[in-house]
């Protein structure tokens, strides 16, 4: 089935895109948008987006598969974005993230089955003053405990 | 403690808060440029404030907005680097969270010095908060006028744009922002042509980053002189240092450009946690050659960290205690290199891979001798081969982690095992 943008996200669009000098430069944000309505970046929204902004299909799909935040199978609503780098493995992160991953019982890279999460192990979140840290939804938190850990899993199950 | 110029506001009640600014002599500067000052007059007392770029390069900021072109035949733009992704900094986000009007000021006051009329604020995917901070500071800024048309009824005008990029490290180099400001993948530029000549959709740019411009207020206040007097030789004012690691007190410290690391470290961070030893230091983001214990009485600043053979970089400094394993530290470290490589440039692309593969034989206790001399000989064919500076980033620490810990990486090999905690590294990285 073709993707459409609501009414509210198509209004939206039509105030982003004269802001720019080009078309192409709305492509960001209007992916950013595309995806908080579609959860994720199917080959219909690639395309809708294309013909939306006057794009090769192409050029759309070079963008959403060199940044990471763009998903692009379905997935779970929350993302969890546990830091993997220096500061953070330095202070335990390695132990955090495994930890998650029990409590949630998905590897990383995957979602629950209740599509409220999806796990990710990422590059510097640049909050290393609270490391071990991670990112849930929009938040950052940190330094980490197991036991904090199970608190934010369990408001972000609410 | 010494004088605090860019983070004198973070501390205080609302201090995003457009009201807040204001009651602490907020904009005055800019009122004062826009009405009193001559453009060049303003480029002059930046070239004479020593303010270099905070983002990594320490590149003169003066000399950055002179290489525009005398005659304007198009629009220029102000990019704001905001773009942070420097492992160990975190500086950029604690001004747009917490003093976003400063940064707005600076923008501000560099669009007139250089004659833009609109400014874009690319700021990384994952600060959410601080695009909403942000764009909300702008926002007051617009209705209050400090921002829009004819500002101070001078005449000129300013559009500010925040702009969320979308999760890759490379767009923090400034002309892989530009692409992926116009809608692209982040690939870095050829360079000639430099943004100043050529930069967003075709049109001379200067591209800064948030904190370099956080600083433009306190240049006008007090001049340029004064502000070059509170840093060292050739590196003005105060900076954000990024502090975490093994520290009692990670944080942002603002200090004097060119303070002894071993303050930073001792006298600020509170020394290393519960009491234990310090090992090394990575000075200036991951990108920058790791130090030793003994090697930390040096100034944090451009020309005394290069002399040391290392960099000042973003200013992110990472404290190792004794019980690091530098095998993993360096593991940790070229995993983020191969994952983060735009993959341009096959140097680098491959190189940052395989070197990846090689320390991870040697952390997982499958090392051979010889690994250490590719690991030796992969960043010097990385170094100077790319367009952009990531590969040179990287080799930094590919080549000063298996020299100056090179028994570490040794008795890995030979035993497979890790010095300090003594356990066997069975588990495979992903």
């Amino acid at each position: 089935m073709a993707f459409t943008f609501t009414p509210s996200n198509q209004k939206k669009i039509n105030e982003i895109l004269p802001r720019y000098e080009t078309k192409q430069a709305a492509l960001l944000p209007i992916l950013h948008l595309a995806q908080e309505q579609h959860g994720y970046l199917s080959p219909d929204v690639e395309e809708a987006v294309a013909s939306l902004l006057g794009l090769p299909v192409v050029k759309v799909r070079e963008v959403t598969s060199f940044y990471t935040l763009y998903e692009k199978k379905p997935c779970g609503k929350t993302p969890i974005r546990v830091c993997r780098n220096l500061s953070c493995t330095l202070l335990g992160g390695r132990e955090i993230l495994e930890y998650v991953r029990q409590k949630l019982g998905i590897d990383v890279g995957e979602s629950t089955p209740d599509g409220r999460f999806r796990l990710d192990s990422v590059e510097c979140l640049c909050a290393c003053e609270m490391a071990p840290m991670m990112q849930v939804g929009d938040d950052y938190y940190g330094p980490l405990t197991k036991e904090k850990v199970d608190q934010i899993l369990k408001e972000g199950r609410k | 403690m010494n004088e605090l110029i860019l983070s004198k506001r973070f501390n205080l009640k609302e201090s995003h808060k457009l009201q807040t600014y204001l009651s602490t002599g907020g904009y005055r500067s800019a009122e004062r440029a826009l009405k009193t000052m001559k453009p060049e007059a303003i480029v002059e007392e930046v070239k004479v404030s020593n303010l270099r770029g905070f983002g990594g390069a320490g590149f003169s900021t003066g000399m950055k907005w002179s290489f525009l072109p005398k005659e304007r035949k198009k629009p220029v733009y102000l990019v704001v680097n905001a773009d942070e992704g420097e492992p160990g900094t975190f500086k950029d986000r604690y001004i747009m969270e917490k003093d976003p009007h400063l940064l707005i000021e600076g923008i501000l006051i560099t669009s007139f010095a250089i004659g833009s009329h609109k400014a874009y604020v690319y700021i990384r995917g994952e600060y959410v908060k601080s695009y909403r901070i942000l764009q909300g500071a702008v926002d007051e800024a617009y209705a209050k006028g400090y921002l829009g048309k004819n500002i101070f009824g001078t005449g000129f005008d300013l559009e500010v744009m925040l702009h969320m990029g979308a999760g890759a490290y490379i767009c923090g180099e400034e002309t892989a922002l530009l692409e992926s400001l116009e809608g692209k993948k982040g690939f870095p530029r050829l360079k000639p042509p430099f943004p100043a000549i050529i930069g967003l959709f075709g049109c001379p740019t200067i591209i800064n980053n948030v904190e370099t411009l956080s600083c433009l207020p306190t240049i006008i206040e007090r001049g340029g002189k004064a502000f070059a007097d509170l840093g060292c030789e050739k590196n003005g004012g105060t900076h954000l240092y990024s502090l975490s690691g093994h520290v009692e007190r990670p944080g942002v410290y603002e200090l004097r450009m060119g303070t002894p690391l071993r303050d930073l470290i001792y006298k600020y961070g509170g020394g290393i946690r519960g009491g234990k030893q310090l090992k090394a230091v990575v000075p200036g983001g991951m990108s920058a050659a790791v130090l030793k214990a003994n090697e930390i009485d040096v100034g944090l600043d451009y020309e005394s960290l290069k002399k040391a053979g290392t960099m000042l970089g973003s200013a992110g400094i990472i404290v190792m205690d004794e019980t690091t394993c530098m095998v993993e530290a360096l593991l940790v470290t070229a995993r983020f290199f191969a994952h983060e490589s735009c993959g341009q440039c096959s140097p680098c692309r491959e190189g940052t891979g395989w070197y990846y593969k090689v320390v991870q034989r040697i952390y997982e206790g499958k090392g051979r001798m010889q690994d250490l001399e590719t690991l030796m000989s992969i960043p010097v064919n990385m170094g100077g081969n790319t367009i952009c500076a990531f590969a040179d980033g990287a080799a930094m620490p590919f080549s000063s982690y298996p020299v100056k810990f090179r028994e570490e990486f040794e008795q890995h090999i030979r035993e497979g095992k890790c010095n300090p905690t003594k356990e066997n590294h069975a588990y495979a990285y992903h």
